[in-house]
């Protein structure tokens, strides 16, 4: 204490008191919502001819994401060499992994929709496995962001198929061999499920890395409240569930790229 | 639920747009693109080494037919060389065989013929030795000298019967 100080002792007092109930509130578990990993925080706030367009942590992880994955590609491919090396392997993996799934699905009239498949991919891939990171932000677990990218997606493919099929599209709504008392049944159910489509393939992903986020986050408190003696198991439930939320992640990005190719497979050859 | 915050979904949307596309524009134009050039070229490589590597095979198959035909055409040569040369000498050797015998044939002739005229002679010489000591034995046992005529004829008959 400096001499002459002017502080009252039930100003310190307060204070540290204060300062305690700080330090417990930093070390309650349950100060911190499971759910608080996903709010948006507006870092830069913008204003564009009404829209709200301010660069928040969403939009932070997004670019990253997108700089990671341009980065990985040109690191990867730096040599263009021959005879590939580590880098260079998982970069042609992750093209030809990519082609493949769309030969298999889409047929050689995909390949004009490569690029848009494999950016998906890759986007939500990258993505995923960012958010694995602690103290990301997890970009697809925000419905708008997967409802964003499923509706482009569900537009695009039925303006394709409208395109290439004209009124005939519609046929993809009329399954061969049912009988015609059922036909207006039937009908009614593939529209419904066309046009759920976007919502299904949006919710699947967002569902995903929103719960396993969460399941981690709980378990994590979980951890820190049962402390040395209790907090073993928990700890262990969350290393193997890490292990299977990466692959969750992986495949989540694989549902919804196939899911698009099948999509586009309809759109191009009607069944 | 920090996900249903309405405001929240414009910025995400915004940014979802402007990365993706930028996204999708470098990867479209630049990285796929020479991700599959390269491809391309190795399957090229692949191609052409496989290419070379079928026509090499064709070349050694082919070396390898002419030199066993080389070998069997030499095979052929020395068989034919080696039944020529064992027909030479086997004649060479008939030829000297006979000429020798027929050498041996004429010795043989001559020496049988020398031995008939040395049997002759000593047949001859007999008689006269056998004549003189017939001759002699008898002027021994009678004391008297026999005629010599008479002996010789008394021993050629007992020469002729013996």
């Amino acid at each position: 204490m400096p001499a002459g100080g002017c502080c009252h002792p039930a100003a310190t007092e307060s204070e540290s008191a204060r300062e305690t109930v700080l330090a417990a509130d930093q070390h309650d578990p349950f100060s911190h919502s499971p759910m608080e990993q996903f709010e948006i925080q507006r870092y830069i706030p913008m204003d564009l001819a009404g829209f709200d367009v301010s660069f928040t942590n969403s939009s932070l992880f997004m670019v990253i994401a997108t700089g990671l994955i341009v980065l990985f590609l040109t690191m990867g491919m730096r040599h263009r060499a021959m005879i590939p090396g580590r880098l260079q392997s998982v970069v042609e993996l992750s093209y030809e992994f990519v082609a493949n799934m769309m030969r298999d699905t889409v047929g050689p009239e995909g390949q004009k929709f490569f690029p848009f498949v494999f950016t998906l991919f890759m986007f939500v891939l990258f993505c995923n496995m960012i958010g694995m990171v602690p103290y990301t932000f997890t970009v697809t677990s925000h419905i708008i962001v997967t409802f964003a990218l499923a509706l482009a997606i569900f537009i695009g493919v039925t303006i394709l198929g409208f395109i290439k099929h004209g009124v005939g599209y519609l046929r993809l709504f009329v399954p061969h061999g049912v009988p015609a008392a059922l036909l207006p049944l039937i009908v009614v159910i593939e529209v419904i499920s066309y046009l759920s489509r976007p919502i299904s393939l949006s919710v699947r992903l967002f569902a995903n890395m929103m719960a396993g986020h969460t399941m981690l986050k709980v378990f994590g408190g979980f951890i820190v409240m049962l402390g040395i003696w209790g907090g073993w198991l928990p700890l262990a439930f969350s290393v193997a569930f890490v292990g299977l939320e990466v692959l969750v992640a992986f495949l989540q990005a694989y549902v919804f790229a196939v899911l698009t190719c099948i999509y586009l497979n309809d759109a191009l050859h009607l069944h | 639920m920090p996900q249903l915050v309405i405001e929240d979904f414009a910025p995400q949307i915004v940014w979802l747009v402007i990365t993706f596309g930028l996204l999708y524009l470098t990867l479209a134009r630049g990285a796929l693109p020479r991700i599959a050039t390269v491809l391309e070229q190795r399957r090229d490589k692949i191609a052409d080494d496989l290419d070379d590597a079928a026509r090499l095979k064709q070349e050694a198959e082919d070396a390898l037919k002419d030199y066993e035909a080389a070998l069997a055409d030499a095979r052929g040569k020395a068989l034919e060389i080696a039944a020529q040369t064992r027909a030479t000498l086997t004649a060479d050797v008939e030829r000297h065989t006979e000429s020798l015998q027929q050498a041996l044939d004429a010795r043989m002739a001559e020496a049988e013929e020398r031995i008939a005229a040395t049997k002759a002679e000593a047949m001859k010489s007999v008689r006269s030795v056998a004549s003189d000591a017939a001759a002699a034995i008898i002027g021994k046992l009678l004391g008297d000298t026999a005629d010599g005529d008479t002996v010789t004829s008394a021993v050629d008959a007992e020469l002729r019967a013996g």
